[in-house]
């Protein structure tokens, strides 16, 4: 059903974009911390619509999921009284319009410039061995970096939220 | 008996064989989620009304014994009171948070029964990520806890919820782990092929420590003494549930019993032998097996008191955590021993 999945598409892109810019422009960041549970499920169904069910799973227990914790820090670390307005607007409008369009331009270079090859065929209908294969083989050294750094970000996070050590 | 239900499936799936490929599609997967939602429904009526009857024999009590035969009518009055409850929305809440929550924790509570084995070729959808995918599901309802915690603006509800975060978050750790031994030895995370595996020994005999470690963090997951925190009553009320009245509360409450039947339903497949059994057809075998874990879950229920906060959160990750990474480690090396010693080679 090539019109059905094209529909689904279209469908699950508006979901994701809508939801991503509520994530932007709302001013409660519970709010907005709830719409990046959308978005991040709209994602894992594109993942589904291209057969690669298991990032669509991974895509929810680590993104969606997490979220619960993100706005566990959100409440916890917010200082301010209000909730309705803890996720403002600040006034460096320049500043980020150039670094977004400097992302657009290189999104849409490397989109551009890459050639799209559509596989003939039906996706592989299980592709769990084969990423297990290329994490723990082939890019097994590449994999533990990657953990090694987010442990590192992670230490580091908890350091800045606890403030350091107190000298006295 | 054996096909009963394979036969009913059979029969619609007879019905809708001239219509184009995606009504039949469509038709198929309704019919399975009807059926998943019957299971689910007449399941959990009966599991409130078996709490109340086994917490009474365990508290030597009779517990409900008016309504019916042995009190066997009182689920429905108590649905019927539920139904006629006032649907109260605090001034101060989040509205919409407070108001979708309930709908929300139901969708993945529904979801995860995708992939059980309920029988011989009785699997709604063979994922080939299983067991993954049930976990990937799950691991969602922490969010729709915390949003009825956070929409209802009460101070017990968001520490309820606080508490349900940095459970089900611990928890949810060393519950993967447990289950990748299993893994290991079915060298499959489809349902179909680890209850197809444990045909000739339930991987309860080869993996009793996994086991243990399942059954704890399930319970811990489902939010069930000793690991009630989320609600205690003594301390924060009914946690994230304080403000709820009537149908929303009932909601919370049948996602509750609904993922105590599916944490059960996933033991029975990945540690009893799932639906193998003899003389019984198969999805009696699997009925029993779960009512079997059921209870066993309401007896540590009542029989267990509840652990403090950081008691439960230093017990997962000091002794949870590094016995679930033991256990990997030596199912591994004994897999790789089993390999050497049967066939000669690695």
């Amino acid at each position: 059903m090539p019109d059905m999945s094209a529909l689904f598409f279209w469908l699950l892109a508006a979901i994701i974009i809508a939801s991503a810019l509520a994530v932007v422009l709302l001013k409660n960041i519970v709010h907005s911390a709830l719409y990046l549970v959308l978005t991040f499920v709209g994602v894992a169904g594109l993942y589904i619509l291209l057969n690669a069910e298991f990032l669509a799973a991974v895509q929810l227990l680590v993104y969606a999921g997490a979220v619960a914790i993100l706005i566990v820090f959100a409440v916890m670390l917010t200082r301010r009284g209000d909730i309705r307005a803890s996720n403002l607007f600040n006034v460096n409008y320049l500043a980020a319009a150039v670094v977004s369009l400097a992302l657009f331009i290189v999104i849409t270079l490397a989109t551009g410039r890459m050639a799209w090859t559509a596989t003939p065929g039906q996706a592989p209908a299980g592709n769990v061995g084969a990423i297990a294969d290329a994490f723990l083989g082939h890019f097994a050294i590449p994999f533990e970096i990657a953990a090694v750094l987010l442990l590192v970000a992670m230490v580091g996070a908890i350091l800045l939220a606890r403030g350091g050590k107190q000298d006295q | 008996m054996e096909n009963i239900f394979t036969g009913i499936a059979a029969y619609i799936k007879g019905l809708l064989a001239g219509a184009p490929p995606w009504v039949q599609t469509l038709g198929m997967g309704l019919m399975y989620l009807v059926g998943v939602l019957a299971f689910i429904f007449l399941n959990a009526i009966y599991l409130i009304y078996l709490e109340r009857k086994v917490s009474a024999y365990m508290q030597q009590r009779l517990g409900p014994n008016r309504l019916g035969p042995h009190g066997l009518l009182q689920p429905v009055a108590d649905a019927v009171k539920l139904l006629g409850k006032e649907d109260i929305i605090p001034r101060g809440a989040d509205k919409w948070i407070f108001i979708i929550a309930p709908v929300i924790i139901f969708i993945p509570a529904v979801m995860v029964y995708a992939i059980i084995p309920f029988g011989k070729g009785m699997i709604p959808v063979d994922l080939n990520i299983g067991v993954f995918y049930f976990l990937a599901v799950a691991s969602t309802t922490t969010i729709a806890i915390l949003m009825g915690g956070w929409g209802a603006n009460n101070k017990y509800a968001l520490l309820g919820s606080m508490r349900s975060v940095a459970q089900m978050v611990s928890y949810e750790i060393p519950l993967t782990f447990s289950l990748l031994g299993v893994i290991m030895l079915a060298g499959s995370l489809q349902t179909s092929q680890i209850v197809a595996a444990q045909e000739k020994v339930w991987y309860i005999l080869l993996q009793p420590v996994a086991f243990l470690i399942y059954f704890i963090a399930a319970t811990a997951e489902v939010n069930r003494a000793p690991f009630d925190l989320v609600e205690g009553e003594q301390e924060i009320i009914a946690g994230p549930y304080t403000e709820y009245t009537g149908m929303r509360y009932a909601l919370f409450y049948l996602s509750e019993y609904a993922n105590l039947v599916s944490v059960s339903a996933l033991a029975v497949t990945l540690f009893l032998g799932g639906w193998h059994g003899p003389w019984l057809p198969s999805w009696l075998w699997f009925l029993i097996k779960v009512y079997i874990m059921i209870f066993i879950f309401m007896w540590v229920r009542w029989t267990f008191p509840r652990i403090r906060i950081d008691h439960l959160l230093s017990f997962n990750w000091k002794v949870l955590l590094p016995l679930s990474l033991a256990n990997i480690l030596v199912t591994g090396v004994g897999i790789k021993i089993y390999q050497l010693l049967t066939l000669g080679r690695w």
